[in-house]
């Protein structure tokens, strides 16, 4: 493949994830209920004790449309500055394999196919090295 | 070409350019992270012309009613003036019309503005002492129907604000205020959802202001009043609002005590850990959380994972910490 016909096939491939999902409305659904999901559980709460509901809800909901293939501008540097201090409080592989459950029990909830959940979960699991500041 | 004014200097907007990208461009200090219109880290408010719709989404309804957007998808097709959020503030003298104690520590306090403030009940302005010694305090007052605006302060050990105002500040003396700021208050639209307000002390003020708003909107759905204080000299408008509850069939108001025995027609508890007591259930609520601010932040979770909408928590924590 050329190089343009490869930009235009990840443009189209990640696009469609995107679309097939339901692009911002399912991002909208899934926030909620994942966010819920982090907050409850007790493996990962503790990152999230005394910061700003509103402010992290936010953030979760650009970290679903960066999972959902929707449009985002992070960068690997930004997730590792954007997580550096949780690093140092101990954040490690168990943590980030809770959010993975979270985000997969997430879609689950809301009827998204096996497929898709799958090609989600690889996106976000690509994020695992720079989050955790490997 | 469209252009966007920001701190005094006016820029044109280049073609399909974000109004984001052309103020950092120019060097202004606008804060951003995701560019994508999903962080809410670039959040401005437009103080002259209307953002465009798009720019609005996934605000808060208090947020777009204000006219804020989010600067990195926002494309206006009409001249802007933008600021940051903490710029938009105006300054104003107004005079006391009125000093009233509503209990041994909270005094109400109204006043008439030289000039016009648009605000909404709920939203708080600062008063000052002296040019660089002021508090804020929240509006108890409706724009629509009451005169001047009303505060409820609340007497702090050491205030040097709130000491002053009970002790030394007279009808007929004029104050500087700022404001109004927050996001804290009733937006109207879907009438028949539930409200649930919970307060504690001066807390208070902000909810009357809200509960009385939504009322005379024409708030159909139930509206639930939670109101505490350690005891019962700490609560008051008790009787105003035992009447508010008896006109409006569709109101309800808790008063509750929790450091000692409650005398009949009070509740046994801390304010929000009976609202969550009665109501177990916060899916498709409407909440509005003010006073303490522990209290504010551990409602607001309980709330969340109790079923609420994010967007439909609404908090005013009163941050005393930095204001003895």
């Amino acid at each position: 493949m050329t190089e343009k016909k490869l930009a235009d096939w990840w443009n189209e491939s990640h696009g469609s994830l995107y679309e097939k999902l339901g692009g911002e409305a399912a991002v909208n659904a899934a926030v909620d209920i994942f966010y819920r999901k982090v907050l409850a559980d007790p493996r990962i709460n503790r990152f999230f004790e005394g910061v700003d509901m509103e402010k992290q809800a936010a953030k979760q909901k650009a970290f679903l449309t960066m999972a959902f293939g929707g449009p985002h501008n992070y960068t690997g540097m930004d997730m590792r500055r954007g997580h550096a201090h949780l690093v140092k409080q101990g954040l490690n592989d168990v943590h980030f394999d809770a959010v993975m459950e979270h985000l997969g029990a997430t879609m689950k909830e809301l009827n998204v196919p096996d497929e898709l959940i799958a090609q989600a979960a690889a996106i976000a699991e690509s994020t695992r090295n720079d989050v955790l500041g490997r | 070409m469209t252009s966007i004014t920001y701190g005094g200097n006016t820029y044109p907007l280049d073609k399909d350019q974000s109004v984001l990208d052309c103020l950092v461009g120019h060097g202004a200090p606008v804060p951003f992270s995701c560019r994508s219109g999903v962080c809410q880290t670039c959040l401005m408010r437009a103080v002259r012309g209307v953002p465009p719709e798009d720019s609005q989404r996934g605000l808060k309804d208090s947020l777009k009613l204000q006219n804020y957007f989010l600067a990195c998808v926002c494309h206006p097709t009409n001249d802007l003036e933008a600021a940051l959020p903490q710029d938009v503030v105006k300054s104003l003298p107004a005079t006391v019309t009125a000093l009233e104690p509503l209990n041994s520590e909270i005094m109400h306090v109204s006043l008439e503005c030289h000039a016009p403030l648009e605000y909404r009940a709920g939203q708080f302005i600062n008063l000052f002492r002296e040019p660089t010694l002021g508090r804020s305090y929240s509006l108890a007052s409706v724009p629509q129907h009451d005169e001047h605006l009303h505060l409820h302060v609340r007497r702090l050990p050491q205030g040097k604000v709130s000491g002053w105002i009970h002790e030394h500040l007279r009808i007929g003396q004029t104050v500087e205020i700022r404001g109004p700021s927050g996001d804290c208050f009733y937006v109207p639209g879907r009438p028949e959802q539930e409200l649930v307000l919970i307060g504690t002390g001066s807390g208070l003020a902000p909810l009357y202001g809200i509960l009385r708003d939504a009322l005379q909107r024409g708030h159909s759905g139930p509206i639930r009043l939670f109101h505490g204080s350690r005891n019962r000299a700490g609560l008051y408008l008790t009787d105003r609002l035992r009447e508010l509850a008896r006109e409006y069939p569709n109101f309800d108001y808790v008063p509750c005590v929790s450091g000692e025995e409650p005398a009949p027609g009070l509740a046994a508890g801390r304010a929000h850990e009976i609202a969550f007591m009665e109501i177990p259930d916060f899916k498709d609520k409407r909440l509005f959380l003010c006073g303490h601010p522990e209290m504010v932040s551990a409602a607001k979770r309980r709330a969340f994972l109790a079923g609420a909408a994010m967007k439909d928590i609404y908090a005013d924590p009163f941050n005393v910490n930095a204001a003895p």
